[in-house]
């Protein structure tokens, strides 16, 4: 009988009986194919591989991460909290230790989805990846976490979560965003004054193929992985950059994949998106599992793999060199940079127009952010939603110090007072606790 | 009347039943050797002096192929698997002649690569230098499209009779498990064949001409003929066949436990409102594991002959037994041993089991009455213990759809069914131990056959219909036809229908037993850069397994 060398749990869930709406690329079936290469190639019978049924998260789980506009039962559906319950599943048996690692192979997806949630946001709601990031951290004591996002869209709502968070190190590695939505995730986005260097872009042109995306992996990820010496890797993984994909451009494989999370090791794996739901999930799909699990994976290709036609080509190679070389550069002055960023004790300011795609909002966000070198700072966003509402969310961070603490509660007894709001939020994460406060009551 | 015989490891037992109840049950030693004497041993016993003009129906259950797997006393045959992309064919090799072939189709049932003809000249050509006479054809992905494994079977077809082909078993997709139960099929043939056919002719000289039914794994039935293409689906019928025979006794309107007690081991199934479940996929037990439909259950080692040991003062009972309990002759203590020494047994050698209880007490450093209650609990408790794990396992089983997660079926049994020796001493400490009413079966140590001799015939179909494509398939009836573009879930439901009662038929059934069953059912649109190019419909129905309805149960009530 097939052994797993590695004992690797999967969440498997499809949902398929939810959609965005019946043509649209995350719709019922995305996973159909995959379920059938999965069911096919016997991977729920290898000795050491274990399904586990998804957990369903709650309210009080989402608003570790969020700010859900006006409440988390308007923005989201059952199936939102069963895909980011199969995450917070594989997590809970990882720490647990009943597996070595584990992969949700869950939809719909969450990593475009920012602490800010009006609406949805390239097909994401809520982060399926931070709340169960922040669900270990509360239940588990994990402190240091890296996130790398191997999706080929930039994973700017996990960047946007922790942009200030010294303790994630958040890596995406994504289509150049002038090429491809959501249009940002650019080699300077380092994080905000807090956490320079504790999340980084790179940004790869089209026609990046498997050589590429592995020296990226090899080069820049895992030296950072090393110093940065997480508690947990999870990864993102995405499968839009394969070479079939309809939405993106870029010459990634199955094989690829598979060497990419045999390298990377991640302890958790979180599908995100994908869209080539018949030629590139299913041997992807597959080939993460085995890679995951220790197991062979050299025969996983796809039945119109030619290695030849997904040559990368050399100006291709020459320009990842290039963004690897700033990468690295960034890396290693992150220290100084953080330094530079700010006096601490002081308040800086950030001003952002967001954009939400699947539900046609338009936000404009003022964001200010306590300078601290003891912890991720205390935070408020004064957020107004077109069409919606103006809400104030002010976030404690985890493990925040005594004077971000106490600025925190300053920032959420000025905020009563406004006369401009409708809602006023506090996420005060050492006490595990969220606070709305309506201004009309 | 009707005759169930269910020949076991150990012992054989039959009844005979006639509308006023169980005529005559005997129970044999199984001679192990030769299984064809047995069954000839209780058909004399069951029909002298009755007239044999009267039996409408006749079930047998035996061991004989679950015997020639533990005993790999199975013929040598070859095996031709074309495999295409994924895991590597080699890792699920079975028997010496084992071909991984090219050829391959993908998850949709499009051909990716042909087979290649004179691949599998050669191949042939080697199996008959072996004097290979079987051989079975797996192709991955088969039960989407069989035609590579038919084009298979016409090149070879000449030389191997039968050959035996993946997409025939099952519509359940695990390409690992369609080569085992393929590999199982085609390996214990001849000896399913000789053996039923010598069992068939001897009833008939005896005037015994009805046809003769033959039990499966999953608690139903087949005839002669649909067994010679599955012979595999008798392994581990008379677990099933002790299920079937507390059917009867169960409620109908919630969820009940039955609880085979034995010597060796306990075997639990579950009945929802009185319906067996059944394994999602396929028996999934170690070396059986396989796409042959069965009933679930669970078989750990605890029983009435379970050894019970003490280590650092802590009891524990089972899971080897070391033969029977000390009361009997035996080698070490036995939860048996307890219940004879508490008084709630009365046979065996009262002063042995005296014996080994001190010897358990002296250990535990408690009186001797202390030690016998102890093990009587520890072993009812560790029953219960199972029966809630194997509960709550089902329960979390996981499931693909938002719908199914939220209002998913949960089982909760309010019932709990004994049979086998030691149901009648232990229904009342279970009963107190799992806070659910538990009786012991009436007539339990026949139950199996009773089980087997009212077990209606069953069997399953897939069907796949894809509007893109423009055909329906139902891959195990080897059936496909065009469709036109507005096919839809009423057209798929019907045709399944249709082909399952006449596969139903074809196995034996008889017209008022087809109690058929929707078990699966999904549909997709297949989208294509964003607009709609068609539907996907997949169906699943079943013959359930059940009793047959035109026999009156009052009478073993
Ligand atoms: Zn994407
Ligand atoms: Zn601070």
């Amino acid at each position: 009988m097939l052994k797993a060398s590695k004992k690797t749990g999967l969440v498997f869930f499809p949902a398929f009986d939810w959609a965005i709406d019946p043509t649209h690329p995350e719709r019922e079936e995305r996973l159909l194919y995959t379920q059938d290469q999965v069911m096919e190639e016997g991977v729920f019978d290898i000795e050491g591989v274990v399904e586990y049924k998804p957990d369903i998260v709650t309210a009080h789980d989402i608003q570790r991460t969020h700010f859900c506009v006006p409440d988390e039962a308007s923005v989201t559906t059952e199936s939102h909290m069963i895909s980011a319950g199969g995450a917070a599943a594989i997590a809970r048996a990882v720490m647990e230790k009943e597996i070595a690692n584990g992969f949700a192979l869950v939809r719909p997806p969450g990593h475009h989805a920012m602490r800010m949630v009006h609406g949805g946001r390239g097909f994401c709601y809520i982060n399926i990846e931070a709340i169960m990031v922040e669900m270990i951290r509360q239940k588990y004591h994990v402190r240091r976490v890296a996130i790398v996002d191997t999706d080929c869209h930039h994973g700017d709502g996990t960047n946007d979560i922790y942009w200030h968070d010294p303790d994630t190190l958040f890596i995406s590695i994504h289509q150049d965003g002038r090429t491809l939505y959501p249009g940002s995730g650019f080699t300077g986005e380092l994080g905000g004054p807090n956490a320079k260097g504790s999340n980084l872009n790179i940004p790869l042109p089209p026609g990046t193929a498997t050589e590429g995306y592995l020296e990226v992996i090899q080069s820049c990820v895992l030296p950072a992985i090393e110093e940065f010496k997480p508690e947990i890797i999870v990864n993102s993984a995405g499968q839009d950059n394969h070479y079939t994909d309809p939405l993106t451009n870029m010459n990634f494989s199955a094989q690829g994949y598979a060497e990419l999370t045999t390298l990377l090791k991640p302890d958790i794996a979180v599908l995100e998106g994908g869209y080539s739901i018949e030629g590139a999930l299913p041997y992807v799909n597959l080939g993460i599992i085995l890679a995951m699990a220790g197991m062979d994976y050299s025969r996983v290709v796809e039945p119109d793999y030619n290695p030849e036609k997904l040559k990368q080509p050399s100006n291709v190679t020459d320009h990842i060199k290039r963004t690897v070389r700033i990468i690295n550069d960034y890396w290693s002055k992150r220290h100084e940079m953080r330094e530079k960023s700010g006096k601490p004790g002081t308040i800086q300011e950030r001003h952002r127009e967001i954009f939400y795609d699947t539900d046609n909002i338009f936000e404009r966000q003022k964001e200010k952010i306590r300078i601290c070198r003891d912890c991720a700072g205390a935070m408020e966003i004064d957020s107004q939603a077109m069409p919606g509402t103006r809400v104030i969310g002010i976030h404690i961070p985890l493990n925040a110090c005594h004077a971000c603490t106490e600025t925190g509660y300053d920032m959420f007894e000025q905020a009563k007072k406004s006369s401009r709001h409708d809602r006023l939020f506090l996420q005060n994460r050492p006490n595990d606790q969220y606070i709305i406060h309506d201004y009309k009551s | 009347m009707i005759i169930g015989l269910d020949v076991g490891g150990t012992h054989a037992d039959a009844v005979l039943l006639s509308e006023q109840g169980v005529v005559k049950n005997i129970k044999v030693p199984t001679d192990a050797s030769n299984l064809f004497n047995t069954v000839l041993t209780c058909f004399n016993l069951l029909l002298d002096s009755t007239d044999i003009s009267k039996v409408k129906r006749v079930v047998i259950s035996t061991t004989l192929t679950t015997n020639s797997v533990v005993q790999r006393n199975l013929d040598t045959v070859g095996i031709i698997v074309s495999a295409g992309p994924g895991i590597d064919p080699m890792n699920f090799k079975r028997g010496e002649h084992y071909y991984p072939v090219s050829g391959s189709i993908d998850h949709r049932g499009r051909e990716v690569q042909p087979i290649d003809a004179g691949e599998i000249a050669a191949i042939c050509e080697e199996m008959k230098q072996a004097g290979i006479r079987y051989v079975g054809v797996i192709g991955k992905f088969s039960p989407r499209n069989p035609a590579h494994e038919l084009k298979i079977k016409s090149l070879i077809n000449d030389d191997f009779d039968p050959v035996f082909l993946g997409h025939r078993v099952s519509g359940n997709l695990n390409f690992p498990r369609r080569i085992s139960t393929v590999f199982l099929n085609t390996s214990v043939y001849s000896l399913h064949r000789n053996f039923f056919n010598a069992v068939s002719d001897t009833l008939k000289q005896k005037g015994l001409t009805i046809p003769i039914q033959i039990l499966k794994a999953d608690g139903g039935t087949m005839n002669l003929a649909t067994s010679m293409e599955f012979p595999g689906q008798t392994v581990l019928s008379g677990p099933a066949a002790s299920v079937m025979g507390a059917i009867p006794h169960a409620p109908t309107d919630m969820d009940s436990l039955v609880l085979d007690i034995g010597g060796t081991t306990t075997d639990i199934a579950i009945l929802v409102n009185g319906a067996p479940l059944l394994e999602p996929v396929g028996i999934g037990r170690g070396k059986y594991k396989s796409l042959i439909r069965a009933l679930q259950t669970i078989s750990k080692g605890i029983g009435g002959d379970s050894e019970v040991t003490v280590k650092n003062k802590k009891l524990k009972i089972g899971p080897h037994r070391r033969g029977p309990a000390m009361a009997f002759g035996g080698p070490s203590p036995t939860p048996t041993d307890a219940m004879i020494y508490l008084g709630k047994m009365e046979d065996g050698e009262r002063v042995l089991a005296e014996k080994a209880i001190a010897m358990t007490a002296s250990k535990l450093e408690v009186p001797n009455l202390e030690a016998a209650q102890m093990i009587f609990h520890e072993t009812c408790a560790r029953i219960v213990e199972m029966t809630r794990k194997m509960v709550d396992q089902i329960n979390s089983k996981p499931v693909y759809t938002v719908h199914e997660f939220l209002e998913g079926y949960q089982i909760n049994p309010r019932k709990i069914l004994l049979l086998g020796g030691p149901a009648s001493f232990m229904a009342e400490k279970i009963q107190e131990l799992s806070g659910i009413e538990t009786i012991a079966l009436p007539m339990s140590s026949v139950a199996n056959a009773i089980g087997a001799a009212l077990a209606r015939t069953t069997c399953e179909i897939s069907l796949m219909a894809d509007t893109e494509q423009g055909m329906v398939y139902i891959p195990e009836e080897n059936y496909s036809e065009k469709i036109s573009p507005k096919y839809q879930k009423s057209d798929a439901l019907e045709t399944a229908r249709i082909f399952l009662e006449r596969k139903a038929i074809m196995s034996g059934a008889s017209q008022e037993n087809l109690e058929t069953e929707l078990i699966e059912f999904q549909e997709f649109n297949i989208v294509r850069r964003f607009s709609m190019h068609g539907k996907i419909f997949r169906i699943k129905m079943q013959v359930k397994p059940g009793l047959i309805k035109d026999f009156s149960l009052a009478a073993i009530l």
